[in-house]
């Protein structure tokens, strides 16, 4: 009897109906680390496999969006870019915009995307938005060397820009941005694996969103009857922040954007708990 | 000897028709009942996973109080008709799915092979997808690398280890995927009806590797199969399921015979109504039986016994120029022996109307093992039945040499009478 008693402490695995909300199985997620290099491997690799400019195609689509923002916004409504030269103040928004939104994209369809996987072999499932969110933060880097080539160009040239201490942020506003996409975008996933209507509206809100977010404006020129929604809309001091760094001109106050980073704590930690929670009984309803 | 997984009153329902529609009330209800503690009320209603029962609820049992362990170092085969809940248990071992109520306890890594090549990626080169898939089944990069030259041997694509496995044949990527999953550094392994992708060169090669996992490391096996035979040769050990619940636990060969006699029960009369048949049909094969010295039926025929292959037919007409051929398959779908009434010295007599027509043999010469019979009935040249595995049927241990031994190296394989001398 005394044997067994000792062996009942010794198992390694223990599969149970329910378990607890906040068992998060981390030490799991740390014992896969290598499965996240690899999974963002596959994701770098696969994007240019076959293609001649390789990951020189990361930069087609903020360029593109850039010279479009450019035309609409800045020539034909005549929207004000706070002095700056407007290439660089659309670009600034947008390559800022684009991690987060396709951070958000991504993980909101994570379920559906790895059905295939998740049905047939475990391993901690948030490695794959984890997974998700580093993948993009490869595109990031390369599309951030496109604005810091635009960015030394209008500099040697005269135009309206100072770069400045707050430039220091960068690495705080990632990690905003990788967390608040993350966040919402785990329990946009945990909704949607069950009723699927919601991912039907996620391009739709994600564009929405985009408009309510000083992409395409500074906060500066945002229109009165919607300033609220934009000046609390968490996205907002990030972008701020992050023109007022590298270009000097921007909205930026402390308090929003410590305001801003608590919200996308409460979000990252909401998120991931109701993904863990999801996660478990996905198989069977997908 | 210690348990390696011990399951405790398992069970596992399962909502049947459309979810996500009209559910959020009764997702609401089942809330409700949650917080005040109670049962959830759809639970409470559930039945037994029968599916050719229409029954009045809508949840279903795929597992039912499932209880049992199995020791360190088995290997276990797991056998069921479909719908048994076989991989309904292994995907909750494999923690890809939650049980609904019980619990299961686990010493020992498991890796678990529900599927070979998964998350292989088609423009990822074969090299770089080793490396994914084995991390996806839990192995550091590290480990990969220090077996990756051992997997790509194993495996046999060394020529293309560099090219992108969307380029590769069916052939070589199963080979390499199972490649990976057999290297896997775990103490249970769990394999779920792989080997029936690939050649019979690779399923050998698995089997062997399978066999070398659990004999000679000591690692716990699961095995699920339709494949008796291969079932036979690698477990010790079987339980068989029947619509979610254990119909019957012990050693293999006991509990393949079990599931085999209440198959072929199952299989009587189903002959005659199986629909992928070709010829005239004028006359149909009904039933299939062996029948031993006594010319009493038996379930499994016994190597080197007196026995007969009995083949029914039902027809309106009789045959004057009859012929009956059949072929014996292995396991792997490979021909065996052939066997054409026109060659021996007296062909078959015309036939009546209905009848049984009877292949007798003073020894019974197959080995220990599975077999498979293609059949065909011919009158004056013209197919009147023809029928593809038309049935299975396995074959046990016996005394075919007279001797008192018997072929233990190989399984599936025919016997001859043979002598042997030396010429000085």
């Amino acid at each position: 009897m005394n044997s067994s008693t000792v062996q009942e402490e010794l198992w390694d695995i223990e599969i149970e109906p329910h378990s607890s909300l906040f068992k998060l199985n981390l030490q799991d997620v740390w014992r896969y680390r290598d499965l996240l290099w690899l999974l963002v491997k596959r994701d770098f690799v696969s994007f240019y496999k076959q293609t001649v400019l390789g990951p020189l195609w990361f930069f087609l689509q903020p360029l593109f969006t850039t010279i479009i923002f450019t035309f609409i916004f800045s020539n034909l409504a005549g929207i004000s870019t706070d002095g700056l030269p407007q290439p660089l103040f659309y670009m600034a928004g947008i390559t800022a915009w684009n991690y987060f939104a396709d951070c958000l994209t991504k993980t909101s369809t994570v379920f559906k995307d790895n059905a295939s996987i998740f049905g047939k072999v475990y391993f901690p499932r948030l490695i794959m938005p984890f997974s998700i969110v580093v993948s993009n933060l490869v595109k990031f880097g390369v599309q951030m060397i496109l604005f810091f080539i635009l960015l030394i160009y209008y500099s040697s040239t005269g135009g309206n820009v100072h770069v400045n201490a707050y430039a220091l942020l960068f690495p705080v506003l990632v990690l905003e941005m990788a967390l608040l996409g993350l966040g919402a975008g785990m329990i946009i996933s945990a909704l949607t694996s069950k009723y699927r209507d919601l991912a039907f509206l996620i391009t739709f809100g994600v564009q929405l969103l985009m408009y309510a977010t000083t992409v395409a404006y500074p906060l500066s020129a945002a229109p009165e009857r919607f300033y609220a929604v934009i000046a609390y809309n968490p996205m907002t001091p990030i972008i701020e922040t992050f023109r007022y760094g590298f270009l000097g001109q921007g909205s930026f106050s402390f308090l929003s954007l410590s305001m801003s980073f608590v919200f996308t704590l409460l979000v990252a930690a909401f998120g991931i708990i109701i993904f863990n929670k999801v996660e478990r009984g996905f198989v069977d309803t997908v | 000897m210690s348990v390696a997984i011990k399951i405790e009153n398992l069970s596992k329902a399962y909502q049947l028709g459309e979810i996500g529609t009209g559910t959020l009330a009764w997702d609401l209800e089942r809330w409700f009942a949650r917080v005040r503690g109670k049962e959830d009320p759809f639970l409470k209603i559930g039945e037994a996973n029968d599916r050719t029962v229409k029954g009045g609820s809508n949840i279903v049992w795929s597992l039912k109080d499932i209880d049992f362990s199995i020791n360190q170092g088995d290997a276990v085969g797991i056998i069921g008709r479909n719908g048994a809940g076989k991989s309904t248990l292994l995907k909750i071992l494999s923690r890809v799915t939650t049980p609904t109520t019980g619990k299961i306890k686990v010493k020992g890594r498991i890796a678990s092979l529900l599927e070979v090549g998964t998350g292989f990626h088609p423009e990822l080169t074969g090299r770089e997808n080793i490396y994914l898939n084995g991390a996806i089944l839990g192995m550091r990069k590290m480990e990969i690398t220090r077996k990756f030259d051992e997997i790509v041997s194993f495996a046999g694509v060394e020529r293309y280890i560099d090219t992108p496995v969307k380029r590769y044949s069916s052939g070589m990527y199963v080979r390499l995927a199972f490649a990976v999953a057999a290297h896997l550094d775990c103490e249970i392994l769990i394999v779920d009806e792989v080997l029936a992708v690939g050649d019979a060169e690779f399923q050998k090669s698995c089997l062997g590797k399978m066999e070398d996992v659990s004999k000679n490391n000591g690692r716990t096996v699961l095995f699920v199969s339709h494949n008796m035979g291969s079932i036979a040769s690698l477990c010790e050990k079987g339980i068989l399921l029947s619509k979610g619940r254990i119909e019957k636990s012990g050693s293999s060969a006991e509990v393949i015979s079990t599931y085999l006699k209440a198959h072929q029960v199952g299989n009587q009369g189903d002959l005659i109504n199986r629909l992928d048949r070709s010829g005239t049909q004028s006359h149909k094969f009904s039933d299939i039986l062996f029948f031993d010295h006594l010319g009493n039926p038996v379930q499994q025929v016994i190597s080197g016994t007196e026995t007969s292959i009995n083949f029914f037919y039902q027809g309106n007409t009789a045959l004057d120029r009859p012929q009956l051929k059949f072929t014996i398959y292995n396991r792997t779908g490979q021909p065996l022996s052939h066997f054409d009434s026109n060659l021996t010295v007296t062909p078959l007599s015309p036939l009546p109307n209905s009848g049984i027509i009877r292949c007798a043999f003073n020894k019974f010469p197959l080995s220990s093992g599975f077999y498979t019979i293609n059949v065909v009935l011919v009158n004056d040249g013209v197919v009147i039945d023809y029928l593809i595995g038309a049935i299975n049927f396995n074959v046990l241990s016996g005394n075919f040499f007279q001797s008192g031994k018997d072929v233990t190296v190989m399984e599936d394989i025919s016997l001859h009478d043979h002598n042997w001398s030396v010429i000085k």
